[in-house]
């Protein structure tokens, strides 16, 4: 039976969704001169959304995990914590990409728009209880990210990516439907819960095996991992910095949120299936995705190949298969989308109109040109690195107890070694602020609000890597019982 | 007699904190970003010296511990404590770091700022690698200390020092990283990350193989040992003379302590059956690398190869313990050699740095470190030449200096293993008066070289101070060790009584 106050948890969505109605058509009505105001209702959005996450909270340090809309929707610890970081990210993603886009022309409305639906497609994802609501997201999610990529139509590049992503996107969906449809067959059922009790009970079965796969590779395209990777540099490198911010960032929280809803809520019982496939997934990832970074000379492809290898983390924590498992990943997860806002953070504040900063030789010398934002890169580059004390060390270090503990020591040695393969080409970074000349002595401007977030998100890695206890027991309390 | 205050959070955050404040006086206040710099470093050398009084020496327990919570959910605890292993260690620290501060003045001229800050934030890291009583502590000091020095070396350094340091940072990062799956391995198995409860874990002997080798590809690349040693030359080479100073005198000591503290007590056994790898690593440290350095037309290069091999003499010291003990005669003639290794680390921690002092006041007027630029040196700087002479005295070993003290007991204690190995690690003692007393020739005395060497100054008052500092030292605790000795006689002793039981569980 359907009440209202099962909607009352359903808030946050709500005002997402209402709010990137009304943004759509308030875009309609204002002139360019105040086209700020957009950016002021958008981050609005997400400070209301956030109370209305927090406010469903009452106080209690560990919300019960609830299932509402027939089990379609559920609300938990894990959910609400990830949600929280969308809003925290996507509100760094506003403030961050405001000068680039105008200096682009391509401050409009839809920018906030098509990154509020994405939004609310991450929040349908991140709480989906059954598979339909978390393709329903994820659907969501993806279209608005095609259409943002292809935002600068002018630009061929853009216009090419836009294209690669949108085909390789639609065969990874169309991938995980199909994977979805077998497991439908197999269980009889779309409830995550029901999938779960069915397939504890169910012998080996090929049907589910099989749809396992797709499940499998369809993550793996949505996430980047190797070999479904292909789609990563190219997108990140064609699209408008602005929008690579975005795509690099929220999605992985989503993503992990997918990974977990369907790999430890649906198919817990098929650990022994899939965690052989996201070995390999994740060992190829590191291997591809730090030393392919090594040869990059474009500093978004680089950092395109760096996500990669990061994702070979996250997964070395999920196919652990255990509670400290993903909670090491869904650390790992958050820290690393805040690591890569910040990361390209700089590439849009080293950018200037009509001059894309896209170049690791434009980097030459920024520690003399601008101390304090090469300072910020410095400790996010570290941080990516996973050097201490800053929090990327702790987010390794995670996975890999997680691996050491499912008994795959070899796995976690082989994991090292790639980080410190990958640790090169970061330090390439720091030695080309620090080391080298710069070809220009003048200053790199930043707007105050930019300047103030984005010293924020640079001390943030510092200060969670010298606290990283309340962090890490927030994740833990999401996975407890 | 205890102390109040913390004064060991003190040592870690009050560089840190000197950092941070010379960052925000900034470059163009270069000047008081340097008194800022020193007063802060010279704070935390006063603040140590009470530990030097209030040590109690009779006991081998962790002293002025302190403890808090640090990640609750994985039982990880900001723990700090120090023994007679660690005490002397730190001590050295924060005296070397008020020198290196103090020799910024003639040295550096640009990025002033930047430059004090990096050295201080590493001494704090450096002595929080010395103090951390949790596995993961540690790590975190003993991995953050490569991204100030990756930055000294890289950005003051000399012509080649992009090579160096990144060579620097992923020889040290690479041995690391195996270390840190070691700590985790044993974390999960002991369900605690104190060393303490670290050293009293049981392990089957295939365990403890991995996890020495784990924790050996960490240090033997921080002491350096041969055959990972190729990366120190470079650095050094490359680095300014306070980043030479720093590497040579206090963090190369960091892999030394590394063996002390975690792969001798948590893997004894395995340390027992390896002995023999690592007594011949040394051996070949010893001898091989003494030879090399003798053919360095480099002044830096000589220095570096020779800290190379005076490192063989520590980890030799450290080792032949094993062999000792294999001979069932009791610890003392083990307590000897590690207590010999302790030694000699310290002196090096002087003689290493008063020599890359020199070498630095050399640079510093001729902007040339080869030994064929120099010759005559006595004539133009007589008081340059005595403090030259007397370091490379030591650097050999000579009675009477630090040097002689540490090297005397390591040999003393090789007897006790086997002739040969003494025999072997005697040679040194020629190679070292031969390599030193070489460089001496061609630098120090003979005609004056050229027109350069002709227009020299003398020591001016800073760095008489410096290295009129660091001769004390060497003569003081080359005339009189004991005070050094009896600080870590009673650790050492409790160390060694440790690794002489098995930890192989046995299996019932």
């Amino acid at each position: 039976m359907f009440e209202a106050s099962e909607l009352i948890p359903l808030l946050p969505e709500m005002i997402v969704l209402t709010m990137a109605c009304v943004i759509l058509i308030v875009d309609l009505y204002i002139s360019d001169q105040r086209r700020g105001i957009i950016q002021i209702l958008s981050l609005a959005t997400l400070i209301f959304a956030a109370l209305a996450t927090l406010r469903v909270h009452d106080g209690e340090s560990i919300i019960e995990t609830q299932r509402l809309l027939s089990g379609t929707f559920v609300r938990d610890q894990m959910g609400d914590v990830l949600k929280l970081f969308v809003y925290l990210v996507m509100g760094m993603v506003f403030v961050y990409a405001k000068t680039y886009l105008r200096d682009r022309n391509l401050y409009k409305g839809e920018f906030f728009v098509l990154c509020l639906f994405g939004t609310l497609g991450m929040m349908v994802m991140i709480s989906a209880g059954s598979m339909l609501s978390l393709y329903l997201g994820l659907e969501l999610l993806a279209l608005s990210t095609y259409a943002l990529v292809a935002m600068d139509r002018n630009n061929p590049m853009a216009s090419e990516s836009a294209m690669k992503y949108f085909v390789l996107g639609a065969l990874a969906s169309g991938m995980l439907l199909y994977g979805m449809s077998m497991i439908y067959g197999a269980t009889g059922s779309l409830d995550l819960l029901a999938i779960q009790a069915s397939v504890a009970d169910a012998a080996d079965s090929v049907v589910l095996a099989f749809g396992l796969t797709f499940i499998v590779v369809g993550l793996a395209f949505k996430f980047g991992a190797v070999p479904f990777h292909m789609w990563v540099p190219d997108v990140y490198q064609g699209s408008p910095t602005a929008v690579t911010l975005f795509i690099s960032s929220a999605p992985k929280l989503a993503a992990f949120a997918l990974a977990i809803r369907l790999l430890s809520d649906g198919l817990i019982g098929q650990l022994q299936n899939w965690q052989l496939m996201l070995v390999l997934l994740s060992v190829a990832s590191l291997a591809i995705g730090n030393v392919v970074a090594i040869a990059q000379t474009n500093i978004k492809r680089m950092l395109a190949y760096s996500t990669v290898s990061h994702v070979g983390f996250i997964f070395l924590g999920i196919l652990a298969g255990t509670e400290a498992g993903f909670e090491a990943a869904m650390f790992y997860a958050i820290v690393y989308s805040m690591m890569s806002v910040g990361a390209f953070a700089v590439v849009i504040v080293v950018s200037r109109a009509g001059f894309e900063a896209e170049n690791l030789e434009d980097y030459k010398g920024l520690a003399q040109r601008s101390p304090w934002l090469a300072l910020m890169m410095m400790m996010i580059l570290a941080s990516l690195a996973g050097f201490p004390p800053f929090v990327g060390f702790f987010a390794k270090l995670q996975v890999v107890k997680a691996a050491v503990e499912a008994d795959l020591v070899w796995l976690a040695v082989v994991s090292v070694v790639f980080a410190v393969i990958g640790a090169f080409y970061y330090l390439r970074v720091i030695k080309l602020m620090y080391m080298d000349e710069p070809d220009t002595p003048e200053p790199v401007t930043t707007g105050s609000d930019v300047g103030a977030v984005l010293s924020a998100n640079g001390l943030v890695q510092l200060a969670l890597g010298i606290f990283p206890g309340p962090l890490i027991a927030l994740c833990a309390a999401a996975f407890q019982g | 007699m205890n102390i109040e205050w913390p004064v060991l959070s003190v040592l870690i955050w009050l560089p840190i904190a000197g950092g941070v404040a010379v960052l925000l006086v900034g470059e163009r206040r270069a000047e008081l970003a340097r008194w800022v710099g020193l007063a802060a470093a010279l704070a935390t050398f006063l603040a140590s010296l009470p530990l030097f009084g209030a040590f109690d020496r009779g006991t081998a327990e962790m002293q002025f511990q302190e403890l808090a919570p640090w990640i609750p959910t994985f039982d990880l605890n900001y723990h700090l404590g120090v023994d007679g292993l660690s005490l002397p260690l730190i001590l050295l620290t924060t005296f070397i770091s008020v020198l290196v501060i103090m020799g910024a003045w003639g040295a550096i001229q640009q990025r002033v700022a930047q430059y004090l800050a990096a050295f201080l934030i590493l001494e704090g890291l450096m002595v929080g690698v010395f103090c951390a009583l949790d596995a993961f502590l540690f790590y975190v000091f003993f991995e953050a200390m490569l991204i100030p020095m990756f930055l000294i070396i890289g950005v003051w350094g000399g012509p080649n020092r992009v090579y160096a340091t990144i060579k620097f940072f992923l020889y040290t990062f690479l041995g690391s990283v195996f270390m840190l799956v070691a700590l985790i391995y044993l974390y999960l198995k002991a369900d605690s990350a104190a060393i303490l409860d670290l050293h009293a874990l049981p392990l089957s002997l295939t365990e403890q193989i991995w996890i020495f080798v784990a924790f050996l590809l960490a240090f033997a690349v921080k002491i350096p040992m041969f055959p990972v040693h190729t990366w120190l030359p470079d650095a050094h080479v490359e680095a300014p003379t306070g980043g030479s100073v720093v590497l040579a005198a206090i963090m190369l000591k960091i892999g030394g302590y590394g063996f002390v503290r975690f792969s001798l007590p948590i893997t004894p056994d395995a340390s027992l059956s390896l002995d023999w790898l690592l007594i011949t690593l040394s051996l070949i440290a010893v001898v091989y690398v003494g030879l090399v350095a003798l053919v360095q037309q480099d002044m830096k290069k000589l220095i570096a190869y020779s800290s190379i091999s005076h490192m063989g003499f520590v980890t030799l010291g450290i080792f032949i313990a094993f062999a000792i003990l294999a001979r069932g005669e009791g610890t003392s003639g083990a307590v000897l050699g590690v207590e010999g290794a302790m030694v000699q680390m310290l002196s090096h921690g002087f003689v290493s740095a008063a020599l890359f002092f020199c070498v630095g006041v050399m640079y510093d007027r001729i902007h040339s470190r080869e030994i064929a630029d120099y010759g005559g040196v006595v004539n133009t700087m007589p008081w340059f030449a005595t403090f030259m002479v007397l370091f490379a005295m030591a650097n050999c070993g000579l009675p009477g200096t630090s040097g002689f003290v540490g090297e005397f007991m390591v040999i003393l204690a090789s007897f006790q293993a086997n002739f040969w190995y003494a025999v072997l690690a005697a040679l040194t003692l020629i190679l070292g008066a031969a390599y030193s007393l070489w460089l001496v020739k061609r630098v120090i005395f003979g005609e004056i070289g050229n027109k350069k060497v002709e227009r020299l100054e003398d020591l001016n008052f800073r760095e008489g101070v410096t290295l009129g500092a660091l001769a004390v030292a060497v003569l003081g605790f080359g005339i009189w060790p004991e005070p050094l000795v009896e600080l870590m006689h009673v650790s050492v002793d409790n160390l060694l009584s440790h690794v002489a039981q098995s930890k192989i569980q046995v299996q019932l």
